[in-house]
């Protein structure tokens, strides 16, 4: 499903300084229905990967595949149907401030051009489903961390998306909210979801026992099928 | 299509309804710039009914030798109406003369006494003569002296107050010009602060553009409620332009109708009414508008 082929990317300094390299010569592929966590320190290349995926970056060398098309060849005015294929969960929530979390869902159904009635039926679900039935008319700051967390899941996961990209989703969280977000993407990946989390969290990635890449300095050191997180 | 249409439309009404603090300082800054065209919109007929009025008290006055025959004046009248640069052209007998003289100084008993001592019409008969334009005048002058009735003329009074018409002329010249240059530098002072004011409001929503993108929407559905939000700020700012100008014309008139009763700028915006709410509609939807489209241009790239 996805191919990362020999992926580089190096950040030009601003400062006269040396470049930074934040992914060097990068390879592995992720199927349908896998769950892959990729884990290493700050500063290790994993949100620059995600990035990749979601063609917010170009990558200085290598190619990445999605769905048998090379994301970075794709015209700018068509990434938005790659996107509508990946939802994404950020760190830091990236919430619609001014939006309910009602809408804050619906807004994907919306861009995706869904009628009313679907959204009407579909947004309240989800809302359900992450446990946020009862909020679904409050705005991200009457949320709680962890809530607006599941708001982010839920707007990642409502159009049924092929792959969902979950970048350091539990950072910002306390670990009562980190073992409830986690279970759900877990719930979403038994759901038939492919799903790539990127974390730097010990605890996690030992309890999931899924497939782990471990990247350092920006190079993939391992890639074990039910691996631990080893610093 | 029509889905999309409807649901940017709603959008750009929530994000408008829901910042109101943001959007009334827009809102106000654009009501400021909208005011600024309409003033200009409103000067310009203002200063140009002044500088004509100016223009229309400027004439050339030929006065005819005491004993020319009043025949040979109308004769040469008709002579002088047939030069192309001559406008207007009017006689005015000795007695008319006389008349003028008397009503205008009135109420000043030493003239008038000694106007009845001297026991005569000291006053010539005279043709006062308008040209098309300034710089005619000069022209007019020379063939009145060049012509064949030269003889019974006494005097052009051209020349006398040739330095005295070339000032007024170029006073009118420079108001027109000084008022060309202050629309042009107040029209782009406007558009910089209603386009940086509009790029502030936009830049409060930079990274929510940058997580839209990344969820997979279009430019133009992105694009799309800020340039609604533009419209409806836009639209409010030029009902209250319009508003105010009404007031303010209709209260300005009131008080400026004893000192120049010739000029009602309540009349100019009544005569020019739907122009006037049209131009307004267009500065405000037009600047919050392309603003919007420019402010966000940037923020799409991802």
């Amino acid at each position: 499903m996805i191919s990362i082929q020999k992926v580089s990317k190096i950040y030009p300094s601003r400062t006269n300084q040396e470049p930074t390299c934040a992914l060097d010569n990068v390879s592995f592929d992720v199927g349908e229905k896998e769950f892959v966590s990729i884990v290493g320190r700050s500063g290790a290349g994993k949100t620059t990967l995600l990035k990749l995926i979601l063609a917010n970056e170009t990558p200085s060398k290598g190619n990445v595949i999605f769905g048998g098309k090379d994301v970075h060849q794709i015209k700018k005015s068509q990434l938005s149907c790659l996107r509508q294929r990946i939802g994404v969960v950020f760190q830091d929530y990236k919430l619609f401030n001014s939006k309910t979390a009602h809408e804050n869902v619906a807004y994907v159904m919306e861009v995706m051009g869904a009628d009313e009635r679907e959204i009407q039926r579909d947004v309240p679900q989800i809302l359900d489903l992450v446990g946020l039935g009862d909020k679904a008319n409050n705005f991200p700051d009457e949320l709680s961390g962890g809530e607006k967390q599941r708001v982010g899941i839920a707007r990642a996961l409502i159009h049924r998306p092929d792959v969902i990209l979950a970048d350091e989703p539990t950072g910002n969280l306390d670990p009562y909210h980190t073992h409830g977000i986690i279970e759900l993407l877990v719930k979403i990946y038994s759901m038939g979801t492919t799903v790539i989390l990127a974390t730097h969290d010990k605890a996690v990635i030992n309890k999931l026992g899924k497939r782990v890449i471990t990247l350092e300095n920006g190079k993939l050191i391992r890639d074990e099928e039910k691996g631990r997180f080893i610093c | 299509m029509l889905v999309s249409f409807r649901r940017i439309i709603k959008m750009g009404w929530k994000e408008f309804s829901r910042n109101m603090g943001l959007s009334m300082a827009t809102i106000f800054i654009m009501t400021m710039v909208i005011s600024l065209a309409t003033m200009l919109f409103i000067l310009n007929p203002v200063s140009k009914k002044i500088v004509s009025d100016v223009e229309k008290r400027v004439d050339v006055s030929v006065y005819f030798e005491e004993d020319a025959l009043e025949q040979d004046i109308i004769d040469a009248k008709t002579e002088i109406a047939r030069i192309p640069e001559v406008k207007e052209i009017e006689y005015i007998s000795k007695d008319q003369a006389l008349e003028i003289f008397i009503d205008k100084h009135k109420d000043d008993p030493v003239l008038i006494e000694s106007l009845t001592e001297l026991g005569y019409n000291p006053f010539f008969a005279s043709l006062n003569i308008k040209a098309w334009s300034p710089s005619q005048y000069e022209q007019v002058a020379n063939l009145l002296e060049t012509g064949s009735f030269k003889d019974i003329i006494s005097k052009v009074d051209y020349y006398q107050r040739k330095s005295v018409v070339e000032k007024v002329f170029a006073l009118t010249d420079g108001v027109n010009n000084i008022g060309l240059f202050l629309s042009v530098i107040l029209g782009l002072i406007a558009i910089l602060i209603a386009f940086n004011t509009v790029r502030i409001a936009i830049y409060n929503s930079e990274e929510e553009i940058a997580t839209m993108r990344l969820v997979g929407a279009s430019n133009s559905f992105v694009r799309g409620p800020f340039i609604v939000q533009g419209i409806v700020i836009g639209s409010i700012a030029a009902l209250i332009t319009f508003v105010i100008t009404f007031a303010l014309s209709y209260g300005l008139d009131v008080r400026l109708s004893s000192l120049a009763p010739e000029i009602s700028i309540f009349n100019i915006f009544l005569s020019n009414l739907f122009l006037l709410l049209l131009i307004q509609l267009a500065v405000g939807i037009g600047l919050g508008v392309i603003s919007s489209c420019i402010a966000i241009r940037k923020y799409l790239r991802i």
